[in-house]
């Protein structure tokens, strides 16, 4: 009968299955296998990195693992008066062991954040601190009067939690005031709302000169016959062939006030003194310009090649004239590569530090500067991995508005 | 058949000694005179490299001929830019533009004539009717079937209703069947719309099917200007019998000469009545062409003026009809087109078999 179900058929239906997922799973492996060296590559060098720069910035010092019985009490307290007295004690205890056990010097750190006279006081104190006593409140008042006042121990409290938003609000000039609500910091302290919109000045502009100068040398490069332009593409890709150090420090001898650059406007008359070129933001666009030119110029140029000469021709045929042909029919076609080169090079722009430092004024140092002088000199890794966040959130969001922007007008289409 | 009175109608274009040279040293177009009349089809075919592009691009205005002139009716074309002379053109990859929809695209021959919004809306709308694409106006081109595609580069060169069309192998990059479609589409549209179109190829069955008349190319040089069909019974030179259609050729010597007819001595001692071609005289070399279709086999090469006898080598079975491949002196392919109802079944390779044809189907050529 043609009703009856063969018997076999589910069983060699779940065979055929088992056989599938057995070929695919050894696909999959191999495939695992294949990707897994690069997988543990990046989160090597880019997970693992970032992770622990965001941690940074909201980490809130070594209190906790130094004087834990000072940290837990001081958490509880509501911060009125004084604390409690088993809190003085704790306090003083843990003091007192720290002369064995160290880790006083990155606790001092840390509360000079809150107070630059704190690591004194913990120095101080620590000197006259007697082996046993029976009121530490009154031992610790004696020592130092500033035991006996609220406001020292509410600084102590502050670095008691794990985490903390200190270094982030301070990396936006924010500060949290005496009763923890959030506030802009002293206007003659602010400074990082300033380095921030300079970056992103300087990092804009440089990406704005780049794409007006990259799209006309992508244009000739993709349109010129192959032998001039690989000579053409030879002389744009030179400068990656010398050191960044060598081409800014070549900058400086040129733009300098008797250097070439302003010999030559001299003996040309177009100005009679020489020229401020260089140590300021004129300096940092010419030499940030000419070592990201090429990342402007190389994913233009490679869409630039993919666009057959044959559409202008057609929108000519049709009655456009030739700069109407190129301005609809061209332009519109490069949006990606005019999208990958200002995303990269305004991207690379942000992190800029070693060029600035060189040919920039003190007005022209941007966030980068203050990360290195943060970890290099005074080893707040906090404010380091603050800022570098902050500059990377900024960056990410920028991004989301940006490929918006472009995929709005790609799908518009003109 | 079509007629040869294309004289009587209006010259629209005419070129006039045009060369054109790329890089100075070779003529790549030399000497070119060709007169297109006004709703004219003239093809121009002719195998890679022959300067048809070439061609087409000076008439579009994107390339400058190096000498002659160019007229559209009594106006010389050489200085007016491309984007002035009002030629619709298709490209071969279509060139339509990626980032606009197929209205848009269709749209901006009619935007750059500044026409008003409203009428260039009803002219697209008409046109994409024509083409039967409505239901794609709003796509990319990119996601439409290449068949499509090419009707779309079609719409936006006849929107605005152009003097003369240009097509480069416009169908060049579609599948056979697609192309023999497109071929009788478009051959429509130049009927009902009386059309003037030049039209490049290198495909002979396609300049054939569609042309009113066809220019044939090789290396710079237009060795015929005809109607298909004059081209195929007639062709000027061994160059055009051997590049349009079948053909099948023995070198001999012309032997005397009686008007239009000669004969002419091939092989050893073998002699056929033939069409003289032009510019040869008695004594001369020549290339007799015989097509396969005209070449009769055993019983229907019976009291044929022109009979021999030669081996078969080869048998190939094509549904309506069997080529037999056979030696002759001086051509080892020599290839009869037999219907299969004529053919002795009996036959095998090695046999020898009678071949026979009339004097007037052969063609004696030049020899080169
Ligand atoms: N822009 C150019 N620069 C230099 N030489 C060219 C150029 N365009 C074409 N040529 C040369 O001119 C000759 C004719 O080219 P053309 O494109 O007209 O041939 P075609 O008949 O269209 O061939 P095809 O059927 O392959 O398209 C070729 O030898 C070609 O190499
Ligand atoms: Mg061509």
């Amino acid at each position: 009968m043609a009703s009856t179900l063969d018997p076999g058929a589910p069983a060699a239906q779940g065979n055929l299955k088992a056989r599938l997922r057995r070929a695919e799973r050894l696909r999959k492996l191999k495939a695992v296998g294949l990707v897994a060296p690069l997988a543990l590559f990046l989160v090597i060098v880019f997970v693992l990195p970032i992770g622990s720069m965001l941690l940074n910035s909201v980490d809130n010092g070594s209190l906790r693992q130094v004087m834990p019985a000072t940290a837990a009490s001081l958490q509880e307290w509501d911060g009125e008066g004084l604390p409690e007295a088993a809190t003085f004690a704790a306090f003083a205890e843990e003091l007192r062991d720290s002369r064995r056990g160290g880790g006083l010097g990155s606790v001092g750190r840390r509360l000079n954040y809150e107070d630059s006279g704190f690591r004194g006081l913990l120095m101080r104190t620590l000197m006259g601190l007697p082996r046993e006593s029976d009121d530490w409140r009154a031992t610790l008042i004696d020592i130092d009067p500033a035991w006996g006042e609220g406001v020292t121990w509410r600084r102590i409290q502050a670095a008691a939690p794990p985490r903390t938003d200190r270094y982030l609000l301070a990396s936006v000039d924010l500060e949290r005031g005496a009763d923890g609500e959030i506030q802009r910091v002293d206007a003659d302290s602010r400074l990082y709302q300033a380095v921030f919109q300079r970056t992103l000045v300087i990092a804009g502009g440089v990406t704005l000169i780049c794409l007006a100068l990259g799209f006309p040398l992508a244009y000739l490069l993709a349109t010129l016959p192959a032998r001039t332009s690989n000579l053409l593409m030879i002389l744009v890709l030179l400068p990656f062939w010398t050191s960044l150090l060598v081409r800014t420090a070549a900058w400086i001898i040129l733009l300098q006030s008797n250097g070439l650059a302003n010999q030559s406007l001299m003996a040309l008359g177009l100005v009679e003194s020489p020229l401020q070129l260089v140590f300021n933001r004129i300096g940092v666009f010419f030499a940030m310009v000419h070592i990201l030119l090429p990342f402007m110029v190389l994913p233009l140029y490679s869409v630039m090649k993919g666009i057959s000469p044959s559409y202008q021709r057609a929108a000519v045929s049709l009655g456009a004239h030739p700069f109407a042909a190129f301005w609809q029919v061209y332009v519109p076609q490069t949006v990606s590569g005019v999208a990958a080169g200002t995303i990269l090079v305004f991207i690379m722009a942000l992190g800029y530090y070693i060029t600035p430092a060189l040919v920039g004024g003190p007005a022209d140092q941007m966030v980068s500067y203050y990360v290195a002088y943060y970890t290099n000199t005074t080893n707040n890794w906090g404010m380091a991995a603050a800022l570098g966040s902050i500059l990377l959130a900024v960056t990410l969001l920028l991004y989301l508005v940006y490929h918006r922007l472009v995929n709005r007008k790609q799908m518009i289409g003109s | 058949m079509p007629d040869n009175d294309n004289d009587a109608k209006a010259p629209l274009i005419r070129f006039a000694g045009v060369q054109k040279t790329y890089d100075g040293e070779s003529l790549v177009v030399k000497d070119l005179n060709l007169t297109i009349a006004e709703g004219e089809f003239v093809t121009l075919l002719g195998p890679s490299g022959s300067g048809k592009t070439t061609c087409l691009m000076m008439l579009a205005g994107f390339e400058n001929p190096t000498g002659g002139d160019i007229f559209l009716g009594e106006q010389r074309l050489n200085r007016v830019p491309p984007h002035k002379r009002n030629f619709g053109m298709v490209f071969q990859n279509y060139a339509l533009f990626p980032h606009m929809t197929v209205e848009e695209n269709i749209r901006y021959p009619l935007k750059t004539r500044g026409l008003p919004a409203d009428e260039a809306r009803r002219k697209v709308a008409e046109i994409l009717e024509m083409i039967q694409l409505i239901e794609f106006a709003r796509r990319r081109p990119g996601q439409l079937s290449g068949g499509q595609q090419q009707r779309v580069a079609l719409a936006r060169a006849l929107v605005f209703e152009p003097q003369l069309v240009l097509m480069d192998e416009p169908l060049g990059a579609l599948d056979k069947q697609l192309r023999e479609q497109m071929q009788l589409e478009i051959k429509h549209l130049h009927e009902t719309l009386g059309l003037t179109v030049v039209f490049v190829t290198h495909d002979q069955g396609e300049a054939l099917t569609m042309s009113d008349r066809v220019a044939v190319f090789n290396d710079g040089v237009i060795q015929q200007i005809d109607t298909p069909s004059n081209l195929y019974e007639y062709p000027a030179n061994s160059f055009v019998a051997q590049f349009i259609g079948e053909n099948n050729t023995l070198d001999g010597v012309v032997e005397s000469v009686e008007g239009r007819r000669c004969r002419a001595r091939f092989g050893d001692d073998l002699t056929t009545g033939a069409l003289l071609g032009p510019g040869l005289g008695a004594g001369q070399a020549t290339r007799l062409s015989i097509r396969p279709e005209r070449v009769k086999l055993d019983g229907a090469a019976k009291g044929l003026p022109n009979r021999l006898r030669a081996r078969v080598h080869e048998f190939i079975y094509l549904g309506d009809h069997l080529r037999v491949r056979c030696a002759l002196p001086g051509n080892d392919d020599f290839v009869a087109r037999v219907p299969v109802d004529d053919f002795d079944p009996r036959l095998r390779p090695g046999d020898d078999v009678e071949l026979g044809w009339r004097d007037d189907d052969v063609r004696a050529l030049d020899a080169s």
